[in-house]
């Protein structure tokens, strides 16, 4: 259900043609794109291409974005992300961001708030300008706003992890949702808060939306303060069992909150998302044993606990990679033997011959790659 | 081997591939935004060459519209060949994380499957170059280029034989992998060889269907006029490809091996088989970009997988470190080293062998 983007007929028939199998014939063993972009950087027949149209920097260690995306772009649901590709010193590189516009904005721009950490977002932060072209996926994600919409909705972010839960606050006002929603929202100080005057205006004219603001390096600010507790939820949001939950943000955030969910029974009605890995390093509880070989490039390392992705750079390689966070599979090899950890899932697998992300995956003894 | 061969004592070698592997982890280290812009700069001018090309074929009714139309074309599929895919799928520009742009994706557009040349190029011919019955770029399976192959009456023809090659080079090159020599003596397994064959027709048939069919077709009434234009450009790419591919390790003083050079080969002798075995051609800038800088076959054979915009500023480098430890570098126009690539073409026709010589003590 993607609900803006209905094609013009005529970007319809010129996609049909750009992607039809004669033009894959007459550009073999070239890609369309690949003639599209030489002649001019938007064109593509199946990349998502976006403009930067304005760049915003609304508190001192963030910018936000607005892209205007070509017409692959297929729209988003409130809370999905998409990849981001940018090309740092002739490498490309990649990471997620949560769009924050609203799914039902008429004006058809992506909009991107970017916290300055990271190889990626610092320089965004520091390079992006209006006429920038970057690469982007179609948005992928399993979180967001269900159909039909919940009456009842909290959402909760930390830091950065705003945008997700801004999109769907967004989109839902622009609906006119009925239900009332509490939206807590978790910074350091109040002037860290990307959305802080924007929130302030919907808060004063849609009643239905109760905002809590909670700053956890602040003792006294009215209404919330501290970090999150099961005390401090009971006290702000009494009523949280009973509703549907959108949560995003840093992962100790993510966890509290797990558990008291978790504790009173209502975890089905928690619904998250991960904005950073979750730690691609080897349990402690693992002792760190092995080497790992790369076959291909005749290379061996004493295993030293890290992800695979990491332990092949660090051995001098180029692996391709994206994401850096078990999504995008651009990292994904051919695992000859071994056992290896997933980090995300935590679950083991020693099958021979598996198609392995090294980004998400720590050895445990010896592994040999195809790499 | 070679008795006239300069000789280095193993202290010497050591030094030498030292200072070698210092100038790749140098230029290693540099890699970045110029290396990028460098190489994606060539594709974009490749692709609206091409672009081009074929629109003008189009207009061939008009006979300068047909020449600049067969020149575009040319020039792009030289330039996609060489520059572009050859460079690309050594590695080249594997550091900058692009799927566009990966040693392991990119195809390229000609008759070869690309995943076939990984193996047979970059694999047997850069491991092994110039180690006779090893490195089957030496005569490509057909021609006799060595003193050391033995003669038979087949070679009378090999002026011939190597005319063909150079006019169907695409071909050859795609059958190159399917070891046809091997086959036919039996040495080869038949599934492997009906694997290779069947990647082969995949890529060649699909070629052939673009440019003697689907682009005539589109053409109308003057599909003729695309089709010898394709033709023409296909035969321009394959006879400049060949030349300078020729001149690589063919020129007089170019030095061939026997097998037993491989036995306990160090990093400084594996440098130096690849200095010997290798030839240069001098020119300017738009001559190395159109040679795919194989011009600089020395500094692509000691270092494969650095980007080839680079060999031109290193060269000067190599060429001080050669003065410095006595080592020959060879180097010439065009004109001269495909001279004597001829030469040896129709010297080799006969039988008799000569010793081989370096060109100072010849």
């Amino acid at each position: 259900m993607l609900m803006n983007h209905a094609k013009q007929p005529q970007t319809a028939l010129l996609q049909r043609i750009l992607r039809s199998r004669l033009l894959g014939a007459l550009t073999y063993p070239h890609s369309i794109d690949g003639y599209l972009e030489a002649i001019h950087p938007l064109w593509s027949a199946h990349q998502v291409r976006a403009c930067i149209t304005a760049v915003r920097h609304t508190t001192p260690d963030s910018v936000t974005l607005s892209l205007r995306p070509n017409r692959n772009w297929a729209g988003f649901l409130p809370g999905q992300f998409v990849q981001l590709n940018v090309v740092i010193d002739g490498v490309r590189r990649s990471r997620c961001y949560s769009p924050a516009h609203s799914a039902q904005a008429a004006d058809g721009l992506i909009e991107l708030s970017i916290k300055a950490q990271g190889t990626v977002s610092r320089y965004l932060y520091e390079q992006a300008r209006p006429g920038m072209v970057l690469d982007l996926s179609q948005a992928q994600g399993e979180f967001y706003l269900p159909t039909p919409r919940p009456r009842r909705i909290v959402l909760i972010s930390g830091g950065s992890g705003i945008t997700p839960v801004m999109a769907m606050l967004r989109t839902l006002l622009n609906e006119n949702h009925p239900g009332k929603i509490s939206f807590l929202h978790y910074a350091r100080t109040p002037h860290e808060v990307i959305y802080a005057a924007e929130l302030a205006v919907l808060a004063a004219a849609c009643p239905q939306l109760e905002l809590i603001p909670v700053y956890t390096r602040q003792t006294t600010a009215p209404p919330g303060s501290g970090r999150f507790s099961a005390a401090q939820l009971r006290s702000l949001v009494p009523d949280f069992a009973t509703a549907e939950t959108f949560l995003c943000g840093p992962a100790g955030l993510m966890s509290a909150v797990q558990q008291v969910w978790a504790e009173n029974g209502c975890s089905a009605r928690l619904h998250l998302e991960h904005f950073t890995s979750p730690g691609a390093t080897q349990d402690s509880t693992d002792a760190i044993h092995g080497e790992v070989v790369f076959a291909r490039s005749e290379r061996y390392v004493a295993n030293n606990g890290r992800s695979l992705l990491d332990q092949a750079e660090a051995a001098g390689l180029t692996p391709q990679s994206g994401c850096r966070m078990g999504i995008c599979s651009t990292c994904c090899c051919r695992k000859s033997s071994g056992t290896v950890r997933n980090t995300i899932t935590g679950r083991t697998s020693s099958e021979a011959n598996e198609d392995i992300r090294i980004c998400v995956s720590v050895p445990i003894g010896d592994v040999a790659l195809d790499l | 081997m070679n008795s006239r061969l300069p000789q280095l004592s193993p202290e010497q070698m050591q030094a030498f591939g030292q200072e070698l592997d210092a100038i790749r982890d140098r230029v290693l280290a540099d890699l970045g935004e110029r290396d990028a812009r460098y190489i994606r700069g060539i594709i974009r001018r490749q692709r609206l060459l091409e672009i081009s090309g074929r629109g003008l074929l189009f207009l061939g009714f008009f006979p300068p519209a047909w020449i600049a139309g067969v020149a575009a074309l040319s020039a792009s599929k030289i330039l996609d060949n060489m520059e572009i895919g050859h460079n690309i799928m050594h590695g080249q520009y594997d550091w900058m994380n692009d799927p566009a742009l990966s040693s392991r994706q990119f195809d390229w557009d000609t008759a070869c499957p690309g995943e076939q040349w990984r193996h047979s190029h970059n694999y047997l011919h850069h491991t092994f170059t110039n180690v006779q019955g090893i490195d089957r770029d030496i005569g490509y399976g057909v021609l006799r280029m060595s003193d050391e192959k033995p003669w038979h009456p087949y070679y009378l023809l090999n002026p011939l034989w190597a005319f063909l090659l150079a006019i169907f080079f695409q071909y050859g090159v795609a059958l190159h992998d399917l070891e046809v020599e091997r086959v036919l003596k039996g040495k080869r397994e038949k599934r492997q060889t009906l694997r290779v064959a069947k990647g082969i027709w995949r890529k060649t048939s699909r070629q052939t269907l673009k440019d003697y069919l689907l682009f005539p077709l589109l053409a109308g009434p003057f599909a003729a006029l695309v089709f010898t234009g394709n033709l023409v450009a296909n035969l321009v790419r394959n006879l400049w490809s060949y030349t300078i591919i020729f001149c690589g390790h063919f020129p007089d003083g170019v030095q061939q091996f026997p097998k037993t050079i491989l036995d306990n080969e160090t990093r400084g002798q594996w440098y130096y088989r690849q200095l010997l075995g290798s030839a240069n051609l001098s020119g300017g800038r738009l001559f190395h970009i159109m040679s795919g800088n194989l011009s600089h076959q020395i500094e692509h054979h000691l270092f494969p997988n650095l980007p080839a915009h680079r060999y031109a500023e290193i060269s000067t480098e190599v060429q001080g470190i050669c003065r410095r430890y006595g080592l020959p570098y060879n180097q010439g126009p065009l004109t001269r080293q495909f001279g004597s690539v001829l030469r040896r073409i129709f010297r080799l026709a006969l039988p008799g062998q000569r010793q081989p010589a370096l060109p100072a003590a010849a």
